[in-house]
């Protein structure tokens, strides 16, 4: 086996599997260490991916021509577009994956990608050649070299369950090496920190009364995750919406007292928008019910997992509880709820291509960075990826900021901010939300990715042809028409002498392209989704525009470099709190300065200032 | 020059005065007052010490030091305070002994402000508060900048944010959980006529006089042709002879400003050339014109000529001047007719002028704000207004988006994690 690589990847899961196949699509010799080859895209948890924010993480993932999306859609077995009654940049495509079905999708793309390498084993410790990384020790001794490491590892280090009373160290094979793994981290400096997550029970579908249970099925709509994925290929099941009870309530109030999370066995942090059922019941005591999809996992399994109660109560009074729940009174636990504590590394700790700025070679992707998520931790892969494959090719990496990219507000949130819970997507974090849709992602992305050759051959020429089609719709779009024109078409407009083009008028909710098909364009051969998208961006041009310029002022900040060494203790007139906040983020430039949180406009001012006058300085020497 | 540095400045009023009060600010400060005083008082607790100069050993003055430890100061620093006698030569000899320290020097205008800014002491608008306060010359004026470095404004500004980071975590809710169920639905109504009720309040103290007008002054403008008695009502009017008077038509030709206080409200009274079509030569045309540009600037006319003949504006208020001069010219009954040179009507005019400029300038009690302010207040306003009309949620949260922002801008802070917290702190919600 060939021993020396550009890089190596270590994890096989969402993150590790991205950063593998986008550095081998830009021709980088890569090598995918895994415990084993059938750990290699596993979903270690609720077998959902999309929804509100995350669907977008999937798409722009997408329009890299990863292999989320297109792994999704062949896996999936349930598909619903989240929001669908609101704005296009709310709405969040999301599907249930049959386990076995993405598994076998992602190795089918692992298998047929050229420059990549599967290797099982596992990864007792890093190669350090002084501050730099230079490869991996298995834990059998071998060694394998590459100028470049990720790690994207997920939970592995220091992982402690939880289950009612009994907790169980770690709890997975290679134990050995995430203890050695981990202590070589610590050893390197780099800082860690301890959050927590919880996962549900699973339930055995053959005990569920479906017939009492109001159905929800999958969306009529023939949309996908991936644009590359034609149709819908794998059978559609349905979904069933339960409900806690009071008794239910009871049962968890009443055994509190037997929760780690409440006894204080565990007191890292929690994710606050995947709370724990006892954690909903006792915050928010005055509501007597909440709502619990049950998914089923598969086609051919009986796991059903029941959305809404993640627990770490013992097992006994899981099973007491669950029995309470609409359509569950005879229900059988096939493997109970528990919460896992890990240790993660502060994010502030790496740049923004999630390379860790103290060592070279190191770069760090998914749930190891404090994020939760299969979307997040495989768009970090893709970003680590493309940063790793970009310096072994000594070209510059691709610059994503908050205004094209979710991806990107999520590594500056990350990578300033850090995390004090585990960080997972929502829209409300984007400030530049209207023009980061779902459904544009492919426009705003996939020239980016064309441009660093991250797009296999099929997805290219199936990108040239949309932009050429793309073209064609906005020329068309110029046409001016007359308010008479419009009316005519029996649309409702007031006859006042308006022209403009068919662009502006889109910006009327009651017009839209398909409605005005007579007026002999020649578009409707042209593909729905398109012209969702160019009718969305209409539809939104004023506040699109707007969102421009104030964009214009943060990228003209964005060329302020602050540099990686400033020694903000030095500069007069911050306080300790800023100067401790700006030493973990060291913040690359002005406005990255600004999001620090605590961060005045006055202290912006003298950061300002104090990088003027190195810079003069440095120009001078 | 280093923002670091350790900076004094005498921070009362200039000496001579009873007492003067010379504050010292920054790392070298504890040092400075032991040098001077021999040891440091307990903090925040003041002491009678004997000060000496450090090189020569001379008594200086026997003064109270006061000793306040950062970050738990007015500049977020370490800061020392004499109260010394107020004399010009004790305050003057205290601080070139300071000046003589190293690591000293004397603070640059405004520098304390900017230091307790920095170090989070005051935001923005207590800040711009406190300089209107050293500013303050009137009665009104300190009481109005009392109000802003009290934090009257700010306290205002962060009642806005936090209702409007309650509509928002709402609305964000809805948008980003509300197919998990467990939040409320947004009621749509409610949200619009908060946001009206917001941007209504945020009218009423836009509607106010900027904060400006009252370090700036009431702008009273006499306008009137040559000769018509302006420059003499003027002179009247500030009780000094301002202006020159004479009796050749085209005697004033630059614009004579002079600030005055009456009754607590500051006036800035304006004389102009006077305004005549014909016979006016170069230098005088250009004073014409300048006059003609304070017309627009101004609060208050003060029309001396023809009735009915001065600019065509709410400001100008009608005057029959020169009432016991030969050629004075009576205007109808209910304007006010005055005599500058003889008295009469005088204190009628001085009556109107304050009775008028009480509605321009912002009242001592009331939040008022200046105009930096408002710019970022109108922005907030204008974008909590338009919600009442629209319908897609997605806009309703972009509009509270921009209205955060533009009060952050205000204040100086920032927020999206606040609206997160704000929106996990209300809501149960995920899976
Ligand atoms: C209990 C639980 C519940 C969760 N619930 C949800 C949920 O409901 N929804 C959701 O979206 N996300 C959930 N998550 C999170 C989600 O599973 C992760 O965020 C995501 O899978 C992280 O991806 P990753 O690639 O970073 O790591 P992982 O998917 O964990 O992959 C890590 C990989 O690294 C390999 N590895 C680790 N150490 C070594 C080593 N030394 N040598 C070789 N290989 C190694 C492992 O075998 C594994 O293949 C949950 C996670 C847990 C643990
Ligand atoms: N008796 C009397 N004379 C007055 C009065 N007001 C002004 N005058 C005289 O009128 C003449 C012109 O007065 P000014 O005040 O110079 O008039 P003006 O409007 O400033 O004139 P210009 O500067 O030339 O435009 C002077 O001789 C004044 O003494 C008044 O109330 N009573
Ligand atoms: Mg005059």
């Amino acid at each position: 086996m060939n021993r020396d690589f550009d890089l190596i990847v270590v994890g096989g899961g969402h993150a590790g599997c991205e950063a593998a196949a986008v550095a081998a699509r830009m021709g980088v010799r890569t090598a995918l260490v895994s415990f084993t080859k059938d750990s290699i895209g596993a979903m270690s948890c609720n077998p959902a991916i999309g929804g509100l924010g995350k669907g977008h993480l999937v798409r722009e993932v997408d329009a890299f021509d990863g292999l989320i999306g297109r792994a999704a859609d062949a896996a999936a077995i349930h598909y619903r577009m989240l929001n669908l009654s609101k704005g296009a940049a709310v709405q969040g495509p999301r599907v249930q994956a049959d386990r076995k079905l993405y598994k076998a999708a992602i190795h089918r793309m692992l298998d047929a990608q050229d420059n990549l390498s599967i290797v099982e084993g596992e990864v007792a410790s890093l190669i350090f050649d002084g501050q730099t990384v230079s490869g991996i020790t298995l834990a059998d001794e071998s060694q394998i070299t590459a100028a470049v490491v990720i790690l994207a590892t997920g939970t592995f280090l220091n992982g402690k369950l939880f289950q009612g009373e009994e907790t169980v160290a770690g709890g997975r094979t290679g134990e050995a090496s995430a203890i050695s793994l981990g202590q070589q981290i610590r050893d390197a400096g780099l800082p860690i920190a301890r959050l927590k997550t919880g996962t549900p029970p699973r339930i055995d579908g053959r005990t569920i009364d479906w017939a009492t249970l109001p159905e929800q099925p999958s969306d009529d709509d023939d949309w996908t995750m991936s644009p590359m994925s034609s149709r819908r290929d794998v059978p559609q099941i349905f979904c069933a919406v339960s409900r806690t009870s009071a008794a239910t309530h009871d049962i968890i109030r009443d055994n509190l007292d037997r929760s780690p999370l409440f006894s204080g066995a565990i007191d890292a942090q929690g994710p606050r928008y995947c709370p724990s059922i006892e954690d909903k019941i006792h915050r928010f005591a005055d509501r007597d019910s909440h709502q619990v999809f049950l998914e089923p996992e598969g086609l051919d399994t009986n796991l059903v997992y029941p959305n809404g109660i993640s627990t770490s109560l013992p097992a006994d009074v899981q099973e007491a509880f669950v029995r309470t729940m609409d359509g569950l009174s005879k229900a059988e636990i096939i493997v109970p709820g528990y919460a896992v504590e890990y240790d993660h590394i502060d994010p502030r700790a790496l740049d923004r291509s999630l390379k860790v700025r103290d060592l070279d070679g190191l770069y760090c992707a998914g749930q190891i960075n404090g994020t939760t998520g299969y979307e997040e931790a495989a768009a970090q892969g893709l970003i680590a990826g493309i940063g790793a494959a970009c310096a072994i090719q000594r070209k510059d990496a691709p610059q994503l900021d908050r205004g094209t990219s979710y991806m990107a507000v999520m590594i500056d949130d990350l990578v300033l901010q850090g995390v004090t819970e585990p960080y997972r997507m929502l829209t409300a974090r984007a400030e530049y939300r209207l023009r980061l849709r779902a459904d544009n992602a492919t426009t705003r992305l996939s020239p980016v990715a064309a441009s660093i050759g991250c797009l296999g051959d099929e997805r290219r020429r199936w990108f040239d042809d949309r932009q050429s089609r793309r073209a064609r719709v906005l020329e068309e779009l110029e046409t001016v028409y007359s308010c008479e024109a419009i009316a005519d078409q029996g649309m409702e407009v007031r006859r006042d002498g308006t022209k403009q083009s068919l662009f502006d008028w889109l910006r009327f909710p009651n017009i839209s392209i398909a409605a005005l098909k007579d007026l002999g364009l020649s578009v409707d051969d042209l593909d729905t989704g398109l012209l969702a998208e160019v009718e969305e961006d209409a539809r939104y041009a004023p506040y699109l525009q707007r969102q421009e310029s104030e964009l214009k002022d943060l990228r003209a900040n964005e060329q302020i470099r602050l540099g990686d060494d400033l020694d903000y203790a030095a500069i007069a007139g911050l306080s300790n709190e800023m100067v401790e906040r700006l030493n973990g983020a060291r913040p690359e430039t002005l406005a990255a300065a600004s999001r620090v949180r605590g961060i005045t406009p006055a202290a912006l001012a003298a950061i300002l200032v104090h990088a003027r006058r190195r810079e003069a300085k440095n120009l001078a020497a | 020059m280093s923002a670091g540095d350790t900076i004094f400045a005498l921070s009362s009023g200039q000496p001579p005065a009873a007492i003067g009060i010379i504050r010292i600010s920054g790392p070298k400060a504890s040092a400075a007052l032991q040098a001077l005083s021999g040891s440091l008082p307990e903090a925040r607790c003041a002491r009678l010490a004997k000060l000496t100069d450090p090189i020569s050993k001379q008594l200086l003055d026997t003064a109270l030091i006061l000793w306040f430890p950062g970050p738990n100061s007015a500049s977020g620093e370490d800061l020392a305070e004499i109260h010394c006698h107020g004399g010009r030569a004790v305050v003057r000899a205290i601080e070139t002994s300071l000046e003589n320290m190293d690591g000293l020097r004397q603070a640059e205008p405004g520098e304390f402000t900017r230091r307790a800014f920095t170090h989070g002491r005051m935001d923005l608008a207590e800040a711009e508060g406190l300089s209107d306060l050293l500013f303050a010359e009137t009665e009104l004026q300190r009481r109005s900048a009392i109000q802003a470095a009290g934090g009257a404004l700010s306290r205002k500004v962060e009642d806005w944010q936090s209702a409007i980071l309650r509509l928002s975590a709402m609305v964000e809710a809805e948008l980003d959980f509300s197919d998990e169920d467990d939040v409320t639905p947004a009621q749509l109504e409610m949200v619009q006529s908060s946001a009206a009720d917001l941007a209504e309040d945020m009218n009423t103290i836009l509607d106010r006089p900027r904060a400006e007008k009252l370090r700036e002054g009431v702008r009273v403008v006499l306008g009137g042709p040559p000769n018509s008695g302006k420059s003499t009502l003027l002179n009247a009017l500030v009780e000094r002879e301002a202006a020159i008077v004479s009796a050749i038509a085209g005697t004033t030709r630059d614009v004579i400003e002079v600030p005055i206080a009456i009754k607590g409200i500051p006036f800035l009274f304006i004389d102009t050339a006077g305004i005549r079509d014909e016979g006016a030569e170069e230098i005088e045309r250009i004073g014409i014109d300048r006059a003609r540009a304070q017309f627009d600037m101004a609060d208050i006319i003060l029309w001396l000529g023809p009735e009915g003949e001065g600019p065509d504006s709410l400001k100008l208020v009608e005057i029959a001047s020169r009432q016991d001069h030969p050629e004075y010219q009576p205007k109808s009954p209910t304007v006010l007719s005055v005599s500058p040179l003889a008295g009469p009507g005088m204190d009628e005019l001085v009556a109107l002028l304050v009775e008028r400029a009480k509605e321009i300038v912002p009242r001592g009690d009331e939040i008022s704000v200046n105009k930096r302010q408002a710019d970022h207040l109108a922005e907030a306003q204008v974008s909590l207004d338009q919600i009442p009309e629209v319908q897609d949620y997605l806009i309703i949260a972009e509009q509270l988006r921009l209205a955060r922002a533009a009060l952050d801008a205000l204040t100086g802070r920032a927020s999206t994690e606040d609206m997160l917290d704000g929106l996990f702190g209300k809501f149960c919600i995920g899976k």
